[in-house]
């Protein structure tokens, strides 16, 4: 790792922190429970582009875990870090296939990161009726991925990353 | 900014995601005639959904109180931290549910009211 490489880490970790919280303030989905605009993994996909995916990884966990030991609680975590390990473990994937551009990339992100923390739900309830969530999540996660991949992409360009 | 895979990807998601909802709406219809809650998976209560009446419901974590009124059921209350149970529009289709993840709770519709049945039957 190089020593730019450890400024970018403890950077973008610092950020994603800052997007979850500014994201928590705009009120978004409205009655279905886990619908998120997701703003943070704006800094994550960025972070799959321009580290090596160990550390963009890294930068996923410790956001989620310090999110939650800072505002939030243990149950909330678990739900976080089932979304975003699986979220990340898509996008990864995908962008080693090849052919899928940043925005493509994203959308996986987002799909899987809402389905992960659906699964969790499921079990932590022990109810199989909440699957029924699953459409809506499914097009919730498309569409924030959708948007969120769009402005990684424009920044991405813009600041010549 | 996006490649022809990025359209394939989306597509796929939609359809999933459209055939899931259809399921989802079979498995919706119909009025029901009950509510049935849960706590961590275990029963609570099951309450009819005619008549009113105001459920408090104590778990481990906090409490929610449960509406029935005009044949559905809502969260009038919530000490959870996010309150999503409270957002939901009031319940009455079976298989419909309001769901507190915090406190580990779910209200579920049941019991579907056959809307082909007569009411009453004079002899």
């Amino acid at each position: 790792m190089t020593t730019r490489q450890a400024a970018y880490c403890a950077m973008l970790t610092a950020l994603a922190m800052i997007f979850g919280y500014v994201e928590a303030l705009i009120p978004f989905g409205f009655g279905i429970p886990g619908v998120k605009l997701g703003l943070a993994n704006i800094v994550i996909v960025l972070a799959l582009y321009i580290l090596p995916a160990y550390q963009a990884f890294a930068i996923q966990l410790m956001r989620i875990v310090l999110v939650s030991f800072l505002f939030g609680n243990l149950s909330m975590m678990i739900y976080s870090l089932a979304g975003g390990i699986l979220s990340f473990l898509a996008m990864d994937l995908l962008k080693r296939a090849d052919g899928f551009s940043i925005t493509g990339v994203s959308i996986a992100g987002g799909v899987s990161h809402n389905l992960g923390q659906l699964i969790v739900a499921v079990l932590v309830v022990q109810n199989l009726r909440i699957a029924f969530y699953f459409p809506a999540l499914m097009i919730a996660g498309l569409v924030t991925g959708c948007l969120t991949g769009m402005l990684a992409d424009r920044i991405k360009r813009v600041m010549e990353l | 900014m996006f490649q022809k895979k990025d359209f394939v990807l989306a597509a796929v998601i939609a359809i999933i995601a459209g055939i899931s909802a259809l399921m989802v709406m079979f498995a919706q219809s119909g009025a029901g005639t009950s509510v049935r809650v849960t706590v961590d998976g275990a029963l609570y209560g099951e309450y009819s959904l005619s008549g009113e009446q105001s459920i408090f419901i104590d778990s481990a974590s906090g409490y929610n109180r449960l509406v029935i009124e005009n044949g559905s059921a809502y969260m009038a209350e919530a000490d959870c931290p996010d309150k999503y149970c409270m957002d939901y529009k009031p319940v009455s289709r079976g298989g419909e549910t309001i769901i507190c993840l915090p406190h580990r709770l779910v209200v579920e519709v049941t019991g579907t009211r056959d809307a082909h049945q007569p009411d009453v039957v004079v002899q």
